[in-house]
């Protein structure tokens, strides 16, 4: 090779760079075999405590769900896992005609008109749909609750960092918006009004009032949802929402701590154009066979670079292959049922709880698959002690609450057994 | 043609299996009001599991990949993804893990952050590196973020990014979204940085340089030290596109050469899969002076216990929520870990002598975009003169599917004129090179002797050529029920 190119070492191909900046040998241990590094890694694993060993009630953002193994046979697959973004279409219509049924899919859960291929994760797809909110509203104040996801409000106000945006945060009320708060703040200057549902405390909120507060002021409603209540709640575009986005990962993708997640983006279609990331559609070939492309192009940004909607280039593009094959599988009855499990089973837990000393509601207002409870001890040492029980509690919310110190939310998905939820009870009821 | 799962959905047919429910069952309307409840029902498809595995199995036939066909794809760097990175990345004590457990439970899953972390800094040079962003262009955004914050803390964000005209598209659209205006600065013949124009360019009010190293053309700026100079002189910053990491491990550091922030594509230089479009990880690096801007939380090791820092007045914040696309991150150590110090850098060596060879395989037959010295790990030819033969690079392309090779990049970097892009990486045999190189020149005679055969493909595809204007004109992006 060395021949062909006419040169007489490896080395000599390095000749631009000047000696000065050649580095050292790398500060890094020797490499080893496979043998060695699943020793390596298998003992890492070992030191963490996951839902392997443990009995999770934790939600927050990341649920523990049942995860068809038909989902990892497919996205494990070499053809969709080590395939690049389908810019060559026509060698690529697995992972596009794959994309164009996601859309469909998420278009049908949420009630919308229009979705595009994925998002980093729900909290930076819910910055985006911000963004999309300002530009197309030419306004320059941004409306969310105190009961949206904390690092949901944090990550909104990064991207928005370098735009002249004002945040009204306005605090809930028993675990809901303020609904007479935010009719006083909603005005002609409001972009967009942010309504999680359900929301961090799992509360579900009153869609229809807050719409028709949003609506009144020209303002768009973003719907931030969690995807797998949509089986019973009512979907965002039944209640009118301009842009639904959320978190993806409760479709079939493991928790892993906290990452690779999907986060979904679906507009009506009056805004699609001004939607970010990358979009399948259907076309036809050179003899008229139906075929899927990349399109809507000229908002991206190897197109239109510093004009484009958004920078996002690599997606999540495995993990809404995931989603897509979880719905797919689950299909229109296996949506429904467990979302009913879901509220079945957190019902069942929160009855139970309250019949023990110690512990109360923080809200009576409905919810779907988590809820807040005030206990009589500081949650974070009930949790501490929970954990020596093989059982992850819930989520002290004065990690995020300062008024919250003496709170926990808990979550119940259809992963928990009647046994294991009596066990929880039985624990917890010792404090 | 394979049908779409809504066509391939049968009444009443179940590919679920859920146990049956334990707790007393009841109305969802006696537990949640009416109001808030679903009116109507998804139109979700209905099929069996043998049905999902069949459609999807047949869809994933349908794709080009890594493990099927050599993907030559120019700055992405498609490289051999080892498999045993996907088996531990999979492993129960890492999926199974809530981001928000107890620090004490998730000691293994932090150490190997850390060490990833560390590992990462020693690569590039830098003093401290964050895991959190998703992909290349959100590490750009996270990188923009700590200039804006650098800058105010001096008391003025500054105005403008200067990017040159070979860039990423991703560069330009990273600086506007973080709110600055984008300066395009003029490259040289070779693509290389032109240093009168950056010197007429920088001032007072420029905030950053965005800059690839190796650039698009596959060339190393060997005046970077310079370049460097004149940025810090006017108190601005420099930053790195590390997306052509890969021709630098182990042979020259990003921080040696005065980068002050660099972001890595753990799905590219590391060896984590694209997925067809991701997820992927761009973690960011920054010399010590930056390191309290990093967005929150970071890895700490505290009296020998690693823990989650979510404290600094001075951070940009989160750029997303949790900590980060952890399950890349696993597949990243592992091939760390797997290569070491000397595997590393020759997997560097051998990226780039593979270009090299290719290019000189192919020279004579392709005009190459820059002639005269190595490329790094990658290199650029032009299709201008095959359009006299009526060819454009676009059908030179496609006939290179019909025999079984993916296309190189393709009308990138935009400073070339019909540019055709192509990086082989370390991890291509000879054998297949030389397969390539034969194939790309028969496809050169063809243009000249039977140019229809290119206008025309591909010919061996599931589909033929896609019509893309029909696709943007007649909008269909998604199914829907007959007659809703």
């Amino acid at each position: 090779m060395l021949a062909a190119i006419g040169v007489s070492s490896a080395e000599d191909l390095f000749g631009a760079i000047p000696e000065g900046l050649r580095a050292k040998k790398l500060d890094l241990p020797e490499g080893i075999s496979e043998l060695e590094l699943k020793k390596d890694v298998h003992d890492k694993a070992d030191n963490n405590y996951s839902t392997n060993k443990l009995v999770s009630f934790l939600g927050g953002g990341a649920y523990e769900h049942h995860i068809p193994e038909v989902i990892e046979s497919i996205i494990s697959r070499g053809e969709f896992l080590t395939a690049y973004t389908p810019y060559q279409a026509e060698a690529s219509q697995g992972t596009l005609q794959a994309i164009y049924e996601y859309q469909s899919l998420i278009c049908e859960l949420t009630g919308m008109d229009v979705a595009n291929a994925s998002m980093y994760d729900g909290a930076s797809a819910l910055a985006e749909a911000v963004l999309l909110a300002v530009r197309e509203t030419g306004r320059t104040r941004v409306i969310f609750s105190e009961a949206l996801h904390p690092e949901y409000r944090q990550v909104v106000r990064t991207y928005l960092e370098g735009y002249k945006v004002g945040f009204t945060e306005i605090p809930h009320k028993s675990g809901v918006y303020d609904e007479a708060m935010l009719k006083k703040e909603t005005d002609d200057n409001t972009a967009c009004v942010i309504v999680q549902n359900p929301n961090f405390f799992g509360f579900i909120e009153k869609a229809d009032a807050i719409e028709a507060i949003c609506h009144a002021k020209g303002a768009l409603l973003i719907a931030c949802v969690n995807p797998l209540s949509l089986g019973v709640l009512k979907s965002p575009g039944e209640y009118n929402a301009d842009i639904a986005v959320g978190e993806g990962q409760p479709l079939g993708i493991p928790m892993c701590y906290g990452g690779p997640y999907l986060g979904f983006f679906a507009v009506k279609e009056k805004h699609m154009r001004r939607m970010p990331g990358r979009v399948a559609g259907m076309t036809k070939d050179a003899n008229g066979r139906r075929g899927f492309v990349l399109t809507m192009q000229a908002r991206e940004q190897h197109i239109r670079r510093e004009k484009a909607t958004s920078n996002i280039c690599s997606n999540e593009g495995l993990m809404a292959l995931a989603a897509c094959v979880y719905l797919s599988s689950m299909g229109r009855d296996g949506i429904r049922e467990v979302a009913r499990q879901n509220v079945l089973k957190s019902h069942y837990m929160k009855d139970r709880i309250l019949k023990l000393s110690g512990f109360e509601l923080f809200s009576s207002a409905p919810f779907f698959n988590e809820f807040v409870v005030r206990c009589g001890k500081d949650p974070e040492k009930i949790i501490a002690d929970l954990l020596k029980h093989g059982i992850m509690g819930g989520i002290p919310l004065g990690r995020f609450y300062s008024g919250m110190k003496n709170c926990m939310s808990i979550c119940v998905t259809e992963t928990k057994s009647i046994e294991e939820m009596d066990r929880f009870a039985e624990v917890l009821g010792k404090h | 043609m394979e049908k779409l799962i809504f066509e391939i959905s049968s009444e009443g047919r179940k590919g679920y299996s859920l146990p049956k429910l334990d707790v007393p069952d009841a109305e969802i309307k006696s537990l949640i009001p009416q109001d808030m409840l679903r009116v109507s029902e998804a139109a979700l498809p209905e099929a069996s599991e043998l049905d999902c595995v069949r459609h999807f199995t047949r869809l994933s036939q349908l794709n080009y990949s890594v493990d099927t066909n050599f993907y030559p794809l120019g700055s992405c760097t498609m490289k051999y993804n080892p498999k045993v990175n996907e088996k531990m990345a999979s492993l129960p004590q890492f999926t199974g893990l809530h981001p928000y457990q107890p620090e004490s439970s998730v000691q293994g899953m932090l150490e190997l952050l850390y060490e990833t972390e560390q590992m990462l800094c020693r690569i590039c040079g830098m003093d401290a590196f964050t895991l959190q962003p998703a992909a290349g262009a959100h590490g750009e955004l996270t990188g923009m973020l700590i200039v804006r914050a650098y800058h105010t803390s001096k008391g003025n964000p500054r105005r403008k990014v200067l990017i040159p005209d070979s860039a990423h598209g991703t560069n330009p659209a990273s600086a506007a979204l973080c709110g600055y205006e984008v300066v395009t600065v003029k490259s040289d013949k070779n693509g290389r940085v032109d240093l009168d124009a950056l010197k007429a360019a920088v001032d007072a009010d420029t905030a950053v340089m965005m800059l690839t190293n190796p650039n698009t053309l596959g060339l190393f700026e060997n005046n970077i030290k310079q370049i460097a100079d004149i940025i810090h002189k006017a108190g601005a910053l420099l930053y790195l596109d590390g997306a052509n990491m890969n021709a630098l491990m182990g042979v020259a550091r990003p921080g040696d050469m005065g980068f002050d922030i660099c972001h890595v594509n753990l799905h590219k230089t590391f060896s984590t899969p694209h997925g067809g479009g991701g997820p992927g990880s761009g973690p960011v690096g920054v010399i010590a002076a930056l390191a309290d801007y990093l967005p929150v939380p970071r890895v700490k090791l505290k009296r020998n216990k690693y823990v989650l820092d979510a404290e600094s007045k001075k951070s940009v914040g989160r750029v997303r929520a949790f900590f980060g696309n952890t399950g890349i991150i696993i597949r990243a150590y592992c091939y760390m870990k797997s290569l070491g110090c000397d595997g590393l850098k020759d997997a560097t060596v051998d990226a780039v002598l593979n270009a090299n060879y290719l290019k000189a395989k192919l020279k004579g037959h392709y005009t190459l975009a820059v002639d005269g010295e190595p490329c790094m790990h990658e290199f650029v030819l032009t299709g201008k003169d095959k359009k006299a033969c009526g060819v454009k690079t676009l059908d030179i392309a496609k006939r290179l599917l019909d025999y079984g090779f993916h296309a190189p990049t393709v009308y990138f970097p935009l400073i070339v004129e019909e540019a055709i892009m192509v990086e082989p990486t370390e991890t291509e045999s000879k054998d297949t090179l030389d397969s390539f190189a034969a194939t790309m020149i028969k496809v050169a005679g063809e243009a000249a002797s039977e140019p229809g055969l290119l206008t025309s493909a591909p010919h061996t595809t599931p589909v033929g050529r896609l019509d893309e204007v029909f696709a943007a004109r007649e909008l269909n992006l998604r199914w829907k029920k007959p007659g809703a």
